[in-house]
């Protein structure tokens, strides 16, 4: 099958079989930022946002993102992305990483929602991605941290 | 000692974060490999059988099928899959692919096809005929006449250890000092009881992967989701019969491993089809494929036997585990040993010991190495145990560990007894600040204000708190080696080449920090190349606590013999010697004359002027001891006592670790590993059909912890430095999870009164254990 994606703002033709996921055609056409975890929309490695929402690409047959708007952590606009990587960076809130590309997109998509969010309404937020390495202290603490920076920013 | 540090000791950034968090950072399956043949694998349905025969023409008439390998046309050569030093304390036991099936998840055939639907397609269409045997499910039984039997009389130890397969006895171990029987006479009163825990998975969010292609003069070179290059390049030589020259593995960036990825069983896989096709490959495990044919935290059955006077002291101490290995001996040994190794000697003025254990193999999953390694299992007896001590002699918990735990200045028979598949190391203990750990942990729980008081928050619920005490080692001592080497270059930076193993704990990062601090210049300055067997020295990997403490030492040393190359060309500069000189922020000067020179220009200057050489050197380093890092681990839970749900509000842990090179970093290991803990003290499990299959191999049935879980955290690392170490290191990466399932079982008796004894602590479990005490309103 064949469809037209924009990834990242950019208009690209796709292949695809009929049963790959949307995470497969993103993979196959490099872009590796999102990362494969379980295949089974547990773990959150994956999530891109599609049409402005944010999913598990996993979770998403491609032929059913056809035309559809797709933007990964590299395609996140570097004013709002750049303070929440820099806040993982800097409260020690990346171990291994495999999980932080998607961990970052999610904080995203909170701080678009709410950009004052307080503890609670953070872990629900990150309730979606899985962290073996850092117990999500650090990263609790770096969703604090860019909601901060970003407010004192704005 | 001298802790006035520029770098060692700051929360500088992790070296790779950045590029991790912007999704730049490149893991096993984001390298782009041309034409790669995709790998999957057929694996056993049944737990114990026979392969009769396999016919794979279908399967090969598939469009797209390159290659099926199976037991009839591959080489069966015997080995052990765990990621070892050499020889492996670890049975051979294990073929890429055998005729038997030893459990569900046992792999029966590989097939490389062109693509993933191929490759799949194959799968279900080769045929095997099997005659089934009966299973072995229970450890227990293992050993008894008449039990089925696993393994024939071809697998062997490749060291001089007990082993027994016709028995299924996978490894036994048996310390003893003192007198046994006296210590027990002598005791006021003995506890007996037993505890259980179960299996669990590492559940690294990458799952195991790697590739492998032939580089342009035909080298096999394989990128591999590792913790031990080193040891797989050995292993898949070996079983391959590849001669090591012709061997690269590299490690790039990895998404965990925990002990999961000490484990060499893909890259002989990836290895083999690219060396019998000349293609290149990889091999993706899905999420199940990794909870079921991966490896696993081994569970034990401890009973553990105590002899206590009336005033607490202990005469006597038996501890006699049983461990279930399943299919085959992965790590059998040493975890076992580590049970009594990393846990014995903290309370080491107990006079009468005995640990018995005995490791067996099962039907089951394959057990290996896991943060904690044996230890976790066997401190909930020990903790248990403790508290029931101190409860009966009437003392607080906290002033009691004091009173008995290994002091600065001590040592305890252990040490020498125990080893690794050997007698171990004696050493004294340089660096012990437990009791500090103690009081500002019990500060920081509110421990004197909440202890014996069972507070109740509704009718149903009820708190309490509960302490768990634990020690590990920093790597092995004498068998663990570590190197390094390091280049200068001419703008004052460094490149550090390392074989030991970041897995996304921050090695390369604190390792840096080793080498800025030694040379005294920014982190920015030294330029880390890591676990590539072409290009770093060797390194045994990332395990046993080791690599801050073995590698961060090699790295010194190799740092300080840079210096000194890099101040005897300063003396030449300067005309002057070397002994006058002072090194700061990377300018070098003469303490008579004032006059400097930068590391730049003395690199430049070494380079081009006269004389020429480049400033570089080399260094290993193996450990004469392992001094233990030390752990007070606190739970406030609140236990439903109608549902039997706990509930953890608090986990505070209280670390001395040595002098942490990078607190953040060190708080992270010790955050992790008490989440991975809780998750494993609360949820986490596998559950098994009567047939020995796992029904819940997805992240959410297995349950692990997500932040949604999280209690209120603390960590706290204290003022400690050890002088063995370098700048005063010791381990941190595995101890904090020794802690979870004690303290919990601790806290739940403080709030009810009633003994947990087997994990995870589920709602059910604690009810049942509730009713059977007849707790009011169960």
């Amino acid at each position: 099958m064949k469809t037209k994606l924009t990834i990242n703002g950019k208009l690209i033709s796709v292949q695809f079989s009929p049963t790959d996921r949307l995470l497969d055609v993103l993979r196959n056409y490099g872009f590796t930022e999102v990362k494969e975890g379980c295949r089974d929309g547990e773990c959150g490695a994956c999530v891109v946002l599609l049409n402005e929402k944010l999913v598990n690409s996993c979770q998403v047959l491609a032929a059913s993102a056809m035309d559809a708007d797709v933007t990964t952590v590299k395609g996140l606009d570097a004013g709002s992305a750049g303070p929440i990587q820099e806040a993982f960076v800097d409260a020690g809130a990346v171990q291994c990483g495999f999980c932080t590309p998607g961990m970052v997109l999610a904080t995203y998509a909170l701080l678009q929602e709410n950009p004052d969010p307080d503890t609670g309404r953070i872990r629900q937020a990150l309730d979606g991605n899985l962290c073996r390495c850092t117990g999500y202290v650090k990263i609790i603490e770096a969703v604090q941290l860019a909601a901060e920076r970003t407010k004192r920013h704005e | 000692m001298n802790k006035n540090f520029n770098t060692v000791g700051k929360s500088v950034r992790k070296i790779d974060s950045l590029s991790l968090a912007k999704g730049n950072a490149k893991f096993t399956d984001d390298f782009p490999l041309k034409d790669a043949l995709h790998i999957s694998i057929l694996y056993s349905p049944h737990a114990h059988a026979e392969i009769l025969s396999i016919d794979t023409t279908d399967a090969l008439a598939i469009p797209g099928v390159v290659r099926i390998f199976h037991h009839e046309n591959v080489p069966a050569v015997l080995h052990t899959t765990a990621g070892q030093g050499f020889p492996e304390p670890s049975a051979y036991d294990s073929r890429m692919f055998d005729s038997k099936m030893r459990f569900v998840g046992d792999r029966v055939a590989a097939v490389a096809a062109e693509t993933k639907e191929a490759a799949e397609a194959a799968i279900n269409a080769i045929r095997v005929e099997y005659r089934e045997l009966e299973p072995l499910f229970d450890p227990e039984k293992a050993m008894e006449p008449g039990a089925p039997r696993l393994h024939g009389d071809d697998a062997k130890m490749p060291i001089p250890v007990k082993y027994d397969s016709s028995r299924n006895l996978a490894a036994e171990v048996e310390i003893k000092f003192g007198d046994l029987e006296k210590g027990f006479q002598e005791a006021d009163f003995v506890l007996e009881d037993t505890f259980y825990t179960q299996y669990a998975a590492h559940c690294a969010i990458e799952p195991h992967t790697s590739a492998a292609y032939l580089d342009e003069r035909d080298r096999l070179v394989i990128i591999t989701a590792t913790q031990v290059p080193f040891h797989a390049r050995r292993i898949v030589s070996r079983v391959l019969d590849i001669p090591i020259r012709d061997i690269r593995v590299i490690k790039p960036r990895i998404g965990g491993g925990f002990g999961g990825k000490q484990e060499v069983f893909l890259e002989q896989l990836v290895g083999l089809t690219t060396w019998s096709t000349g293609r290149s490959c990889k091999i993706v495990l899905t999420r199940p494929e990794v909870f079921v044919s991966s490896r696993t935290r081994h569970p034990m059955r401890v009973t553990l036997k105590t002899g206590v006077k009336a005033d607490g002291e202990i005469t006597a101490l038996e501890m006699d585990a049983l461990m279930n290995n399943g299919a085959y001996g992965s790590h059998a040994l040493t975890v076992l040993s580590n049970g009594g190794s990393k846990v014995l000697p903290l309370f080491n003025k107990i006079e009468n010991i005995r640990f018995i254990g005995h490791t067996v193999y099962t039907n089951l999953p394959v057990g290996g190495a896991y943060r904690g390694y044996g230890a976790t299992q066997t401190y909930f007896a020990l903790n248990q145990h403790l508290d029931m001590i101190a409860r009966k002699t009437k003392q607080d918990l906290v002033s009691f560990i004091k009173k008995w735990h290994i002091k600065e200045g001590e040592t305890s028979p252990v040490f020498q007894a125990l080893g690794e598949g050997k007698e171990g190391v004696a050493q004294i203990i340089k660096s012990c600040k437990l009791d500090e750990c103690l009081d500002k942990g019990a500060t920081a729980i509110g421990w004197y204000e909440k202890r014996n008081k069972r507070l109740k928050n509704g009718p149903d619920k009820v708190r309490g708190v509960g302490l768990s005490v634990s020690m590990q080692g920093s790597g092995i001592p004498k068998i663990d080696m570590g190197a390094a080497s390091m280049k200068m270059n001419e703008d004052g930076s460094f490149n550090l080449y390392i074989g030991a193993t970041d897995l996304g704990t921050g090695s390369d990062t604190i390792l840096a920090q080793i080498a800025a601090e030694t040379l005294d210049v920014p982190v920015e300055n030294i330029i880390v190349l890591s676990s590539d067997t072409d290009l770093t020295p060797f390194d045994v990997g990332a395990y046993a606590s080791s690599t801050t403490y073995i590698s961060g030492a090699a790295v010194k040393k190799c740092a300080a013999k840079i210096r000194e190359q890099v101040l005897g060309v300063a003396a030449k500069i300067l005309n002057t010697d070397a002994g006058g000189l002072t090194v700061r922020e990377s300018l070098v000067t003469d303490t008579k004359t004032g006059k400097s020179v930068s590391y730049s220009d003395i690199c430049t200057y070494a380079m081009y002027s006269n004389d020429q050489f480049q400033i570089q050197a080399s260094a290993s380093n193996i450990a004469a001891e392992s001094p233990p890092p030390f752990i007070a681990q606190f739970a406030e839970v609140e236990v439903d006592t109608r549902t039997g749900k706990i509930r953890v509000l608090k986990f505070v842990s209280a670390v001395d670790c040595g002098q942490p090179i990078n607190p953040a970093l060190a708080e992270g290991q010790v955050e992790g590993a008490v989440v991975n803990g809780l998750s494993y003290a609360l949820t986490e499990d596998y559950l098994f059909d009567s047939k020995g299959r796992m029904t819940n191999p997805r992240f959410w049935d297995f349950k692990i912890f997500t932040a949604k879980d999280l209690p209120e955290m603390e960590t706290i690392l204290v003022d400690s430095y050890e002088e063995t170490g370098p700048y005063g290191a010791k381990s941190v990466g595995e101890i904090a999870i020794n802690g979870p399932i004690p303290a919990i079982a601790n806290a739940v008796f403080d709030a009810t009164g009633v003994r947990l004894y087997e994990t995870p602590f589920t709602p059910e479990r604690v009810w049942k254990r509730l009713r059977k005490e007849k707790y009011p309103g169960s």
